[in-house]
């Protein structure tokens, strides 16, 4: 090309005015999935035996119902507000207890070998989705930092950013918000880094570039737009439970028999369907994840 | 409503006329029964049982207390017409009540009556949402002409069980709410104004 653009401004940054006047309307009807900037390119993954044979939500469903508090505290409000969010260039500190501390940038993350996962979601709130993730194992990305001997809890923090996240100005929530594993569910199989889902990069509402899913776990564990990963010994502070000890605990597994203070656990309505369903010990992960909390009282590390 | 005045003699006593400003009121109160079937029926809710219950409670308790406001608002502009509107915004306030309700019994918990007793005794927001139906259906089924003269002094006292059923209800909300407050704060706010006015009015009267 001859003229050359200036540096400084990412292609991505630049939104065509058609689409910026519309935007709310262009975010509901194309789910915010172009405005990224570089979503052309699907993503190529491989199936996993991993994955459940329930029928997968439609991309609509999953990207226009979503509980991303920095983006406003209704459903709705993620997939209206967060294409102002810029997921480029955006980087991953992994650091803390292990012995090669390194920044991983969103680019080399998106060139793991990439798997399909489609996982049950469920929300503390009472509902669930089938969700096509496309992500790799966290294990393989913290095997590449080398934990050490002390490294018993991964703590996981959101980006930070009220300029491009409006509900980080409101104190809804203690921001950044924060997220913990303990190490061995860390590395576990299902544990994953997903960058997209339905063969796409994530669209903006659903935790872009890149988040993490443990779906046997209640749906905020699964903490979205990852910045910093930090190994270390003490069992790290989470933000549901640092805004409510009483309701939502570290572990916070899916449980039908502890009910949520103010709600029952014991069914859940899976979106698109009209009878509730009966919600299921690990949210059926409990032959692959139970061994992990073998001997605890789980009413008590709830 | 109709019905129940076709019944009262004393309402069958004047001149058949259309009240316009009533049947307005009447179609307009239900433009938010339109506007979530519309929503529904349209397919954009996600979660169309979670809107739907929403919905409904939300115009509820925007129903009770725009019943609460007409005092106050005539009070301040000497106008005598909202009075007359008062008992129709009430009975809105019931039926979009039965709405929720029902939502909840059918559409919910599917008719699982033994888990509906369990949450009624075990979760607080439940049983003040509960209580609060409970205490505004004699107030519904009061609300006619034969009723009012039936128990002369005694509707009045009646009626004033519409303070705690709003207490009640914006409760109701700001216990079920998971962590933003924004919204139960917003009618706990406009409450504490509409019960606010009437506790001064009472102090100044007396002093």
């Amino acid at each position: 090309m001859l003229i050359k653009k200036p540096a400084d401004i990412q292609p991505s940054e630049i939104t065509p005015e058609g689409v910026y006047f519309n935007r709310r309307q262009f975010m509901l009807g194309s789910a915010g999935l172009l405005l990224s900037g570089e979503t052309l390119a699907a993503l190529a993954s491989k199936k996993s035996p991993l994955s459940t044979s329930d029928k997968p939500n439609s991309l609509k469903d999953i990207s226009s119902y979503n509980n991303y508090y920095e983006f406003g505290t209704d459903k709705s409000e993620p997939a209206m507000y967060a294409g102002s969010l810029k997921t480029r260039p955006w980087n991953v500190v992994v650091d803390g207890e292990v012995g090669k501390p390194r920044s991983f940038g969103i680019e080399e993350l998106l060139k793991q070998p990439l798997e399909e996962r489609i996982y049950r979601l469920r929300c503390v709130e009472g509902w669930s989705m089938v969700i096509p993730w496309i992500g790799f194992p966290l294990s393989s990305l913290l095997k590449q930092v080398a934990p050490n001997s002390r490294a018993k809890y991964v703590a996981f923090e959101t980006l930070q950013r009220p300029s491009e996240m409006p509900g980080q100005r409101s104190r809804v929530l203690d921001w950044p918000y924060r997220e913990g594993l303990r190490m061995d569910e860390a590395m576990h199989p299902l544990t994953i880094l997903a960058v997209g889902l339905y063969n796409d990069v994530l669209p903006n509402q659903n935790g872009a570039p890149i988040r993490l899913v443990v779906p046997w776990k209640y749906g905020f564990k699964s903490i979205k737009s990852i910045v910093r990963i930090h190994l270390q010994e003490q069992m790290p502070a989470t933000s549901w439970n640092m805004a409510n000890a009483h309701e939502y605990g570290f572990y916070s597994n899916v449980n039908p028999e502890v009910d949520h203070p103010r709600w029952s656990q014991a069914s859940e309505r899976r979106i698109g369907e009209f009878l509730k369903r009966k919600t299921l010990m690990f949210n059926g992960y409990g032959d692959q994840v139970a061994g992990l909390y073998r001997g605890m009282d789980l009413r008590k590390n709830f | 409503m109709t019905t129940l005045r076709m019944k009262n003699p004393a309402a069958a006593r004047q001149p058949a006329r259309f009240n316009w400003l009533k049947i307005a009121v009447f179609v307009l109160c239900l433009l938010p029964l339109a506007r979530a079937a519309w929503i529904v029926l349209s397919g954009a809710a996600v979660n169309p049982v979670e809107f739907i219950t929403r919905s409904t409670g939300t115009w509820t308790l925007s129903f009770l207390l725009i019943t609460l406001a007409i005092s106050p608002l005539r009070q301040l502009s000497g106008w005598s017409w909202p009075l007359r509107l008062r008992r129709m915004l009430g009975l809105y306030a019931f039926f979009y009540g039965c709405l929720h309700l029902t939502t909840y019994v059918w559409l919910d918990q599917f008719f699982d009556w033994p888990g509906m007793l369990h949450d009624i005794a075990k979760r607080p927001f439940i049983t003040v949402g509960f209580a609060a139906m409970l205490l505004m259906t004699p107030l519904a089924i009061t609300s006619t002409q034969g009723w009012m003269r039936r128990l002369k002094r005694n509707w009045g006292k009646l009626h004033q069980l519409v303070y705690p059923v709003a207490l009640l209800g914006v409760l109701h909300y700001w216990w079920l709410v998971k962590k933003d407050l924004t919204q139960p704060m917003l009618y706990a706010s406009v409450l504490a104004v509409l019960l606010g006015w009437r506790l001064l009015r009472k102090l100044r009267h007396k002093a």
